[in-house]
C-alpha cells in the first residue's frame, strides 16, 4: 500500500514482572493508512493498550522488550530510532489521548500553560503566537468560552471538557496519527457521543489517521473504517467495519457480537425510530418539553403486589459551613423521587454520573439516611423503623455493588464473608452454615472449592457472583443492584446478567437495577425511571421509554447509545442534535458549555 | 445476645487467620527477604535479641563490680573492656539490650493500645467526638516529643517504668493519626456499606472489618516506633530520668562513661553507643522494608 502510514508486522512483546515474563502481544499485524480511522477492540488484558504504548515508545524500557517484528511509521523503523528522534515523533507526528484526562493533565498548571508547551517546543512558536494558536485549538475542539477555559485549571472543567482539552493538545502539532486509548470510557454516554463526533470531524477535516482503542464494539461501529479485534495478545481478525459486523470470521468476534447489549435489535430500532422522528420535524428547536409524569405509569394488567413504594424521597448532603452564622452549603442529591416496584419485577433507575441514581439506591436501604420522604417496604415504613426493626428488615433487602473488589473485605475468605450474615440473622450451626453457603455458591455458578479463597484470587466476574451470593444468602425479596455489570468485560457482563435474570425467575426476586446504560437496562427491566440532577425526568415501562420517549433528555440518552451496528440508519448530525437538545433540556450546566 | 453468636465468630476469626497465613503474609515475607537492606536490619535486631537471651550465660554479671581491673581496655578476657567499677562492659551491653528491647515493646504497646482505639473511634464516628479527640492528639504532636517525654517522666518520678510510660504516651498521636486516616477512607468503602446492609452493628464493623485492614500501616509504624522508643528511653536514662545506676542500660552507661572520653577510656561510651545506633538502624531498615512490601503503591513505582 502506497499510502500506508503505520505498519506493524509480526510484533511480539515480552514484559518481565516479579512473577516471571508475560507475553501481552504475540505476532500482531496491523496497518493504518493515511487519514484512516481504525478501531482496535479487545477486553481487559487483550494487549491492546500495550500495543499502543509500543507505537509511541512509551513502554517501560527496563521491563518491556520487543522480542520480534517491526513497527514502521511513515517509512521509518521506530525501533531503530534514538530516544531523541523518538521524542520528536511523539507529540509531533504521533499524538495520544488517554482514558482519564484528569490524570493526564497537570493539576497545578493552567490549561494555557499546558496547551502552549508543545507548541513552543515542537513548533518553536513565541509566547504570543502560541497563546493565539491555543485559542484556535480550543475553538477547533468545540469549546466556546476559550478565554475562560485557557485561564482555568483542570479541576475546574467537566470530564468532557477535559477530554476536549486533551484532544486540542494532541492536535496542536497536526499529528499524522492520533492514538485514542479508551478516550470515552470514563465519560457519560451523551458526552461520549459528542467526543467521538469531534474525533471523527478532526479526522475528516485534517486527514489525521486515528487508532481508536476500546473495549466497546458499539463505539467502533459508528466511527471506524476498519476494525481489528484482539484477544489474549493475539489478533483475531481485521476487517472493514461493515464486513466485520455483517460476517465476523473469528469465533471470538462472533461471541463478542452476540454478547454486546447495544447490538440488541430493540435498541437499534428504537434509536432509528427516534432519529427518523426527529428529521421529520423542522429542527427549529421546538422541543416538546414534557414535565415529569407525576402519576407513575405502569402496565395495567400487572396485578403483582407492590413490594416497595417510594414517595417524595429527598436526600440533601450538607457541606462545611464556610463562615460562622451563614448556612452551610447543601447539595440536593435526590429531589422528590417517587416510584413503586411490584414483587418479582425489575425497576431500573437510569441516569448519568451525578444524577442521584446511586444515592437513591442507597437511601432506599437507609445506607444513606434520607432527608425526607417515605419508603414503604412490604407494608413496613422503613424510615421510621427502629434500629432493631431495621436490622431485621435488612435481611429482606440486599445490595449488589459495582466495584466487586471494594465491596468484599480483602482480608476475609468467601466462607467468612458469607457466613457473617447467617450468624447474625439465623441460629444455624457451623455445618448448616457451610451447607447453605455451598448451596448459594452453586446457584451463582461457583463451587465448594472456592469457599476458602480470598477475594483477590477471583476474576472480576467471579467476584461479582460472590457479591450476588452474599446478597442472596439470606433469601431477600428485594435486591438493589448498583451498576452490577459496568466494571465487567462484555462477555462476562452477559453471563452475569443472564444469571441475575435466571435467579429472578427461580427465586422470585425483585430488583432495583441502577445503571447508566440503557441498552443493558432494556434487557433487564420491566419499568424504567430516568433521573437527572436528582430528579425523575420520566418514568414508564420499557416499551414506553424505548418506543415513545417523552422527555428530551430520555431521547438524548437513547440517541447516545453506541449502537453496535454500522448499518443502523441513524444520521450523525441528527443524533448530535437530539443529544444537545436533551442535555440542554435537562439543564446540565457543565455539559452545555461544551 | 446469646453466647453462641458471640463465640461462633471468634472461632471463625482463628480459622481465617490460619488461612491467611497461607496467602498474603507469605508473599509479603518472600518480598521482604528479597529486600537486602531490610535483611541487614533484621540481622542487627537478631544480634541484639540473641545477645539479650544469652546475656545470662556470660561468666560475668552485668552489675558485679571487680569482674576485672578498673578501666581495662578491650582484651581477650573482657572483649569490650571494663568500666570505672571494674564491671564487664560486654555483659552490661548485652543486658542493656534486654532492657532496651523491653522498653521498646512496652512503650510501643502502650502507644498502640491507646492510639489505635482513639484513631478508629474518631475516624469512624467523625463529628464532635472525633474532632475533639483528634485535636487533643494534635496538641500532643505540637510538643517536641523528647521534651514531652521528659516532662512526663519527670512528673512520674525518675525510673525505668516512667520512661516506658513517657515514651509510650508520646507515641500515641502517631498511631491515632494513622488509624484515623485509614478508617476515614475504609469507612467509605463498599464492603463496609455491605456490612451495614446485612445489619451489622457499628462496633462489629469497626472491630472486624475496619481495624484489621489498618494492620499493615500500623505494623510499619510500630517497627519504626521501636527504634524511636529505644532512642528516647536511652536519652531519658542519659539525663537521669529513666533507668537508674547501677542498672545496665545503654543511656546510663553512656552517661557513666562520658567523663572518661577525654581521658582516653573510649570503650565505656563507644560500645553502648554502637549498640544504640545499630539497634535503631535495624528497626528503621526493617520498618522501611515492611513499608515497601506492604504498600502496593510504593511497590509498583519501583
Amino acid at each position: 500500500m502506497a499510502d500506508t502510514l503505520l505498519s506493524i508486522e509480526n510484533l511480539s512483546i515480552r514484559i518481565d514482572t516479579s512473577r516471571g515474563p508475560i507475553h501481552p502481544v504475540r505476532g500482531l499485524d496491523l496497518t493504518i493508512a493515511r487519514g484512516e480511522m481504525v478501531g482496535l477492540v479487545g477486553e481487559s488484558g487483550s494487549g491492546k493498550s500495550v500495543t499502543a504504548m509500543s507505537i509511541t515508545g512509551l513502554l517501560p524500557a527496563r521491563q518491556a522488550h520487543i522480542t520480534g517484528g517491526h513497527i514502521r511509521f511513515d517509512g521509518r523503523d521506530l525501533a531503530a530510532l534514538s530516544d531523541r528522534q523518538m521524542r520528536e515523533i511523539r507529540g509531533k507526528d504521533i499524538a495520544t489521548i488517554f482514558q482519564e484526562p484528569m490524570t493526564a493533565l497537570n493539576p497545578v498548571f493552567t490549561i494555557r500553560d499546558q496547551l502552549t508547551e508543545p507548541l513552543r517546543q515542537h513548533l518553536r512558536l513565541g509566547r504570543r503566537q502560541a497563546a493565539d494558536r491555543a485559542g484556535q485549538l480550543l475553538d477547533m475542539v468545540g469549546i466556546r468560552n476559550t478565554a475562560r477555559v485557557l485561564a482555568g485549571y483542570p479541576h475546574e472543567l467537566s470530564g468532557g471538557m477535559r477530554q476536549r482539552v486533551m484532544i486540542a493538545m494532541a492536535m496542536a502539532c497536526e499529528p499524522k496519527l492520533l492514538i485514542a486509548d479508551e478516550p470515552t470510557t470514563a465519560l457519560d454516554v451523551t458526552t461520549q457521543l459528542q467526543i467521538l463526533d469531534l474525533i471523527m470531524d478532526l479526522q475528516e477535516q485534517h486527514g489525521t489517521a486515528v487508532l481508536l482503542i476500546t473495549h466497546d464494539l458499539g463505539v467502533v461501529a459508528q466511527t471506524c473504517q476498519r476494525v481489528a479485534v484482539m484477544y489474549g495478545g493475539e489478533l483475531q481478525e481485521t476487517a472493514p467495519t461493515d464486513q466485520l459486523f455483517a460476517a465476523p470470521q473469528a469465533d471470538y468476534t462472533k461471541r463478542l457480537l452476540s454478547f454486546i447489549p447495544s447490538a440488541n435489535e430493540h435498541v437499534i430500532e428504537a434509536v432509528e425510530a427516534l432519529a427518523e422522528g426527529s428529521t421529520g420535524r423542522d429542527g427549529s428547536g421546538s422541543v416538546r418539553v414534557e414535565a415529569r409524569t407525576d402519576a407513575p405509569t405502569e402496565a395495567p394488567d400487572d396485578d403483582a403486589p407492590v413490594l416497595l413504594e417510594v414517595t417524595d424521597l429527598t436526600k440533601v448532603f450538607t457541606g462545611r459551613r464556610r463562615r460562622l452564622g451563614r448556612p452551610a452549603d447543601t447539595i440536593t442529591a435526590v429531589d422528590g423521587v417517587s416510584f413503586r416496584v411490584r414483587r418479582g419485577r425489575t425497576l431500573a433507575i437510569v441516569g448519568e454520573s451525578g444524577s442521584g441514581k446511586s444515592t437513591t439506591g442507597r437511601a432506599l436501604l437507609r445506607l444513606h439516611e434520607p432527608t425526607s420522604g417515605t419508603v414503604t417496604f412490604n407494608g413496613a415504613d422503613l424510615l421510621s423503623a427502629s434500629d432493631d426493626e431495621l436490622r431485621r428488615l435488612r435481611s429482606q433487602m440486599q445490595i449488589v455493588f459495582q466495584d466487586t473488589y471494594a465491596s468484599l473485605d480483602p482480608r476475609w475468605t468467601i466462607h467468612r464473608a458469607l457466613a457473617e450474615p447467617l450468624r447474625l440473622h439465623t441460629d444455624l450451626d457451623d455445618a448448616a452454615i457451610r451447607a447453605r453457603i455451598v448451596e448459594v455458591l452453586e446457584t451463582v455458578g461457583l463451587g465448594e472449592e472456592h469457599i476458602d479463597r480470598f477475594p483477590h484470587e477471583f476474576s472480576g466476574g467471579q467476584r461479582q457472583r460472590i457479591g450476588i451470593a452474599r446478597a442472596l444468602i439470606l433469601n431477600p425479596s428485594l435486591v438493589v443492584c448498583d451498576e452490577p455489570v459496568s466494571a465487567l468485560d462484555v462477555s462476562v457482563q452477559a453471563q452475569v446478567l443472564d444469571l441475575m435474570k435466571q435467579l429472578q425467575r427461580d427465586l422470585g426476586l425483585t430488583y432495583v437495577f441502577i445503571s447508566h446504560d440503557l441498552s443493558v437496562v432494556e434487557m433487564m427491566a420491566d419499568e424504567i425511571v430516568v433521573m437527572s440532577q436528582g430528579r425523575v425526568v420520566e418514568q414508564g415501562t420499557v416499551e414506553q421509554i424505548f418506543t415513545a420517549p417523552q422527555h428530551p433528555y430520555t431521547k438524548a440518552l437513547l440517541a447516545a447509545i453506541p449502537i453496535a451496528d454500522p448499518n443502523a440508519r441513524v444520521d450523525r448530525a441528527v443524533r448530535r442534535c437530539i443529544v444537545e437538545r436533551g442535555v440542554a433540556a435537562a439543564d446540565l450546566p457543565e455539559k452545555a458549555v461544551a | 445476645m446469646p453466647d453462641t453468636t458471640v463465640s461462633a465468630p471468634a472461632s471463625g476469626v482463628r480459622a481465617a487467620s490460619c488461612d491467611r497465613a497461607g496467602s498474603r503474609p507469605t508473599t509479603a515475607w518472600r518480598l521482604l527477604v528479597r529486600n537486602r537492606l531490610a535483611m541487614v536490619g533484621l540481622v542487627f535486631i537478631a544480634i541484639w535479641t540473641i545477645g539479650a537471651l544469652v546475656a545470662g550465660l556470660l561468666p560475668y554479671s552485668p552489675t558485679a563490680t571487680g569482674a576485672g581491673g578498673l578501666l581495662e581496655p578491650p582484651s581477650a578476657a573482657h572483649l569490650f573492656g571494663t568500666d570505672n567499677f571494674g564491671r564487664d562492659i560486654l555483659a552490661r551491653v548485652l543486658a542493656g539490650g534486654r532492657i532496651s528491647l523491653w522498653t521498646g515493646l512496652i512503650a510501643v504497646g502502650i502507644s498502640l493500645l491507646i492510639g489505635v482505639p482513639i484513631g478508629a473511634i474518631s475516624g469512624f464516628l467523625g463529628g464532635v467526638v472525633g474532632a475533639v479527640l483528634m485535636r487533643v492528639m494534635d496538641v500532643l504532636l505540637a510538643f517536641p516529643s523528647l521534651v514531652l517525654a521528659m516532662a512526663i517522666a519527670a512528673a512520674l518520678g525518675p525510673g525505668l517504668a516512667s520512661a516506658m510510660i513517657a515514651v509510650g504516651v508520646v507515641g500515641i498521636p502517631e498511631f491515632a493519626r494513622i488509624v484515623y486516616s485509614q478508617t476515614r477512607s475504609l469507612r467509605e468503602r463498599d464492603f463496609v456499606e455491605a456490612g451495614r446492609a446485612i445489619g451489622l452493628r457499628d462496633r462489629t464493623i469497626l472491630t472486624r472489618h475496619i481495624v484489621p485492614n489498618t494492620v499493615a500501616p500500623i505494623l510499619v509504624r510500630a517497627t519504626l516506633g521501636m527504634g524511636y522508643a529505644i532512642l528516647t528511653a536511652a536519652s531519658l536514662s542519659f539525663i537521669g530520668l529513666g533507668a537508674q545506676p547501677p542498672t545496665a542500660e545503654w543511656g546510663v552507661m553512656i552517661s557513666d562513661g562520658r567523663g572518661y572520653i577525654i581521658s582516653g577510656e573510649w570503650w565505656m561510651t563507644v560500645f553502648p553507643g554502637i549498640a544504640i545506633a545499630t539497634s535503631i538502624l535495624g528497626f528503621n531498615l526493617v520498618g522501611d522494608g515492611l513499608r515497601d512490601v506492604l504498600d502496593p503503591r510504593l511497590r509498583t513505582s519501583r
